[in-house]
């Protein structure tokens, strides 16, 4: 049956003389511009398309290939950058130049590149569905899994080893499937698993305000709204570089092609901390920016949360990154309104709120089919129209994660960086992980953050009495009490992305340098109460100097050194 | 291919319908003969085996259904050539100085393709424009899109005027060129830029399109990209670096809007359009610098936010594409502060990859934290001793209180004609630092201290 196209508007198209199923991918006009089926009415369909689709006329063939919007999944995903769709960006380049054309379609996984796969498994055994078959090694520190798709089982009859490509046959089943090393997934569909966990273990991020205050658990979720400008993206690019996961998803959905430029160009520079490797060669990038089409940029969510629990399956810790949701909002807002849907909240379609459930929802710590535990944690950005989160997409977010970092355009004018806002932000696991705090940091660090916490607190309400009355008005000890949160908030909530020390902060320095602060503050208060001026105590040198030892290469010495001074200064303003 | 269609059936605001035609491609462009011997051009909007829906792009003021239509089968496109230099064109691309039609080298769709994120270079080299609040605070880079945020009645032609002007890449001779592109701005404005052009020179480097604000609305929304389409040949074709400048953008917007209401959309935000975001990414995201090419292009335009209001979803989405914003301020403005920058809202997203060593200076970024962090506090503070009087500040906070003034008076303000270099940005930045404590410095590593603190310096 040949279909042809009916009608054409924008990156919509009706097709009719064909009878598609929902969400399978066909090909529209003489180009074969690729899209996929999203509604079906009578005997027509309509079809969001991938591509531009200028000067695509009614009357042109549509070929259907009766599969879903689906990704390969196998060796070679790692150092990618693909656009929604999956297509290799680099091949794209080869083929069409350094402008985007359109009607070239492009593999996932290279078909040429030959790969070196060990078997672990033997004839004879049984395979259940999702059990690893054996291993190829895909980058220096990545051991990709190789695993029966989700939804086979069989009993193994011939099993290979050595050097094949991705589509080769390498191992055979007694009811006559073959496997290769690459499989397909549809990217709608999340991949199944044996079980979730509730996620027990924090990812550490190296960023002081969000491992220290605010910490997102692995296999969790967080989004980070925020204005423009606000630092939505450094922030998603700092936990990107240096959260101590395996894999990281970095999906770029309707942002800035630069940024995704510098990704490029900085990843394969920087060293994992975790191992010491590139950290492109844990890194799959998924590039769909703002001047790509839209419905492309629908997909490249999809996209990539497929791939990031194809990596988890095998057993690891990924993190994903979505920057940015609102984006991908946005595209289905334009879908639906070119479909002529019934809109809801401020033009979005009414199904918004269950789209984003669905996709947070495959984030998770899990058993997977393979035995293996990995966990996926999903970090959305947000961008609110006007800086105001009353709006759609922040709120049904905010439904669903449990991580909530409230960028501030207020703190980002003034340059204070990472502009978290400390008193509108949440962590829902800051509980759950107490207890790995303790073990792992210091049993004295829950407490010590919670201090650090409430004086924050303190301080906003200090502020508010200030601006009123100037602080020159308070009594003393509440003096010392704002003093302290300046140091709070610059000395260790303040974190240059950009400083090549600071840019990192293992969890050991972020509990030093607030035990220094408190330090000081317990110091200064006993000063204060045995009648020492405050004055005085304000103008040590060691105070001034503990600002800047996160910035020192050698940072225990130098700490010793403000933290010996210190001890020195105190004494010798006497006292007690 | 040159068939006449009688065949419009409904005339709307900008748009006409027509029936029983041949297939139409999706976006081509239309000629419309009216009974009278003019024409009128247009691009297919929505496009089936029944009924096809064109934008007018002069407008449907004078059309009825005795029009022809006849659709030229291919999409809208710009002849190019690098010819233009030097040439006044309409906002569709016509001549508008009198001289020759342009000579085509080659015939561009005027929509262009986007490029491929992997193919862009990041952009990193520093562009001097000799404005302490951009160079010191804000550096633009070549292949950057930094918009000016302003409004009405503050003096964003002069800034952009004097960045034409003043902009180099110190040590480089490489080709330049400017992209003028008018939307809707009035004849007065257009030809304030003019003269600065003839007066200067600049002309001779530069292409222009005009469509001002007695020429049709939905002109517009092709001229920017015909004004895109020229700078991305000059930058890519012939190794130039061209600086364009969109104004306004908001009058942009508007037409989009208007265009929008026509077609019956569902509106988004206050009225505009639900793509307006991705509507101004597919102009914005067409700066950058490319692998293995010598030109770049970087954009420069300028946007009145309506009342001010930066959350307006105009400037807001601007914001949320472009990389950073200059913004005027009318406070600075009243102050009688030239250029009345407000380096507090503004921002270069690309500054940290253009400024350092061996860019600018090891200390740049260090300085222009620091400033940023005490002109916001100092800021603050006046709020502050409006009401509770500056006694009661600490003295601490009255030094901070003094930065804030010394910022204004001594970083920003400078002359209309004056072309600060990079180090006599930042040397202006250590005088006024120097008038706070050095303990204050605590964005400042000590080494910068010691090596371009006036107080360590001289010793
Ligand atoms: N942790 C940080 N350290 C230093 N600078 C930062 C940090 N976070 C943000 N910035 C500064 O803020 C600028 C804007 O940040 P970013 O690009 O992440 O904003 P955004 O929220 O993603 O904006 P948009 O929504 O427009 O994409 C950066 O270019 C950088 O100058
Ligand atoms: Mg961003």
């Amino acid at each position: 049956m040949k279909g042809e196209i009916y009608r054409v508007a924008g990156p919509v198209v009706t097709i009719q003389g064909i009878k598609p199923k929902m969400y399978d991918v066909v090909h529209v006009g003489h180009e074969g511009l690729m899209g996929e089926v999203i509604r079906i009415k009578g005997d027509k369909a309509t079809v969001q398309v991938y591509e531009d689709t200028s000067g695509i006329k009614p009357g042109e063939p549509v070929v259907n290939t009766g599969m879903s919007l689906s990704v390969e999944l196998g060796p070679g995903l790692l150092e990618s950058i693909y656009d929604g769709i999956q297509r290799p960006l680099k091949v794209l380049q080869e083929k069409m130049g350094d402008f985007i054309d359109r009607g070239v379609t492009a593999n996932g996984l290279d078909r040429d590149k030959v790969w070196e796969f060990k078997p672990i498994v033997s004839s004879g055994d049984d395979l259940k569905a999702g059990e690893i078959i054996g291993v190829v090694q895909e980058t220096e520190n990545i051991e990709h899994k190789i695993m029966v798709p989700p939804n086979v089982s069989g009993k193994v009859s011939e099993i290979k080893s050595g050097k094949f490509k991705v589509d080769e046959t390498i191992c055979i089943l007694t009811n006559g499937t073959e496997l290769a090393m690459m499989q397909k997934w549809p990217v709608r569909l999340p991949r199944p698993v044996n079980k979730k966990f509730i996620p027990k273990r924090p990812l550490i991020t190296g960023q002081r305000i969000l491992d220290g205050l605010f910490p997102v658990a692995k296999g969790g979720t967080a989004a980070i709204p925020g204005p423009f400008g606000s630092g939505k993206t450094v922030t998603q690019q700092q936990l990107a570089k240096w959260s101590d996961t395996d894999i990281v998803v970095y999906i770029g959905c309707g942002e800035r092609g630069n940024e995704m430029a510098d990704v490029l160009n900085e990843f394969p520079e920087l060293q994992d901390p975790k191992t010491g490797r590139p950290l492109m060669e844990r890194t799959v990038l998924i590039a769909n920016t703002s001047n790509m089409p839209v419905a492309a940029r629908e997909a490249s969510v999809y996209t990539g949360i497929t791939i990031a629990e194809y990596y988890r399956d095998m057993g690891y810790d990924v993190s994903l990154m979505a920057d940015s949701s609102s984006r991908w909002a946005e595209a289905m807002r334009e879908i639906s309104s070119r479909l002529e849907e019934m809109p809801g909240e401020e033009g979005y379609p009414a199904y918004l709120s269950a789209r984003l459930s669905e996709f947070y929802e495959r984030s998770g710590a899990v058993s997977s089919l393979s035995g293996e535990e990995g966990s996926i944690t999903v970090i959305g950005a947000v961008s609110p129209p006007g800086g105001d989160f009353s709006e759609p997409v922040t709120q049904n977010t905010l439904r669903i994660v449990k991580v909530f970092w409230a960028l501030d355009a207020k703190l980002a004018q003034r340059r204070h960086f990472p502009s978290i806002n400390w008193l509108t932000s949440y962590s829902l696991y800051t509980q759950g992980l107490s207890e790995w705090f303790a073990e792992n940091v210091a049993p004295d660090w829950v407490p010590l953050r919670d201090n650090a916490m409430d004086m924050l607190q303190q301080e906003s309400e200090l502020q508010e009495i200030v601006q009123l009355v100037g602080s020159d008005a308070l009594p003393e000890n509440q003096q010392l009490i704002l003093e302290i949160c300046r140091m709070i908030r610059e000395y260790f909530l303040q974190q240059n992305a950009f400083h090549p020390v600071d840019t990192y902060c293992p969890f050991d320095k972020q509990y030093k340098l607030l035990k220094a602060i408190s330090k000081y503050s317990e110091m200064a208060q006993a000063a204060l109460e045995s009648g020492i001026p405050m004055k005085d105590i304000l103008s040590l040198e060691s105070k001034d100097e503990l600002a800047k030892v996160k910035f020192e290469e050698d940072f225990d010495s130098a700490l010793d050194v403000v933290l010996t001074k210190m001890d020195k200064e105190f004494a010798a303003l006497g006292g007690n | 291919m040159t068939k006449e269609y009688k065949t419009i059936i409904e005339i709307s605001g900008p748009l006409i319908f027509l029936e029983k035609t041949e297939p139409v491609g999706y976006g081509e462009l239309v000629h419309i003969n009216l009974p009278d011997g003019t024409s009128k051009r247009g691009q297919v909007l929505d496009t089936s085996a029944d009924i096809v829906a064109v934008q007018v792009f002069e407008g449907t003021g004078g059309l009825n259904e005795e029009a022809g239509v006849v659709f030229t089968g291919e999409t809208i496109k710009l002849p190019v050539s690098k010819d233009m230099l030097g040439r006044i064109l309409s906002g569709s691309g016509e001549p508008l100085d009198g001289g020759p039609r342009i000579v085509p080298e080659q015939r561009v769709d005027v929509n262009g393709a986007s490029m491929n994120p992997y193919s862009r270079k990041p952009p990193e080299d520093f562009i001097q424009t000799g404005i302490s609040t951009i160079d010191g605070t804000n550096t633009l880079v070549r292949g950057q899109k930094l918009p000016i945020f302003s409004g009405s009645g503050l003096p964003h032609n002069e800034i952009a005027l004097q960045i034409a002007r003043q902009s180099k890449v110190p040590g480089s001779t490489e080709d330049f060129a400017v992209v003028f592109a008018a939307m809707g701005i009035t004849n007065e404005e257009a030809q304030y830029f003019m003269e600065d052009f003839e007066k200067t020179g600049a002309l001779e480097r530069a292409v222009v399109f005009l469509n001002l604000a007695d020429d049709p609305a939905v002109e517009r929304i092709i001229t920017p990209r015909m004004a895109l389409t020229a700078a991305e040949y000059l930058a890519y074709e012939h190794n130039m670096h061209v600086l364009v400048i969109l104004t306004d953008i908001t009058n942009y917007c508007e037409a989009l809007r208007q265009m929008g209401a026509a077609r019956e959309e569902v509106p988004g935000r206050r009225g505009y359009p639900g793509y307006m975001y991705t509507d101004l990414a597919s102009l914005y995201e067409r700066a950058g610098v490319i692998k293995g090419r010598k030109g770049s292009v970087t954009q420069f335009s300028i946007l009145t936010m309506p009342g001010d209001d930066i959350t307006h979803p105009i400037p807001d989405l601007s914001g949320y594409i472009t990389e950073g914003q200059i913004v005027v301020s009318r406070e600075l403005h009243r102050k009688g502060v030239y250029p009345p920058i407000n380096v507090l809202p503004s921002l270069s997203r690309l500054m940290n990859s253009g400024i350092g060593d061996g860019k600018t200076r090891d200390d740049h970024k260090a300085v222009s934290d620091q400033m940023y962090a005490a002109y916001a506090e100092g800021r603050d503070l006046r709020g502050l001793v409006a009401i509770v009087g500056k006694e009661a500040l600490s003295e601490r906070d009255q030094r901070i209180l003094e930065f804030a003034d010394l910022f204004e008076d001594r970083f920003v303000r400078q002359g209309r004609d004056e072309d600060r270099s990079i180090e006599g940005t930042l040397d202006v930045a250590w005088e006024i630092l120097s008038e706070l404590p050095e303990s204050l410095l605590t964005r400042v590593d000590n080494k910068y201290i010691e090596k371009y603190h006036p107080a360590h310096k001289s010793n």
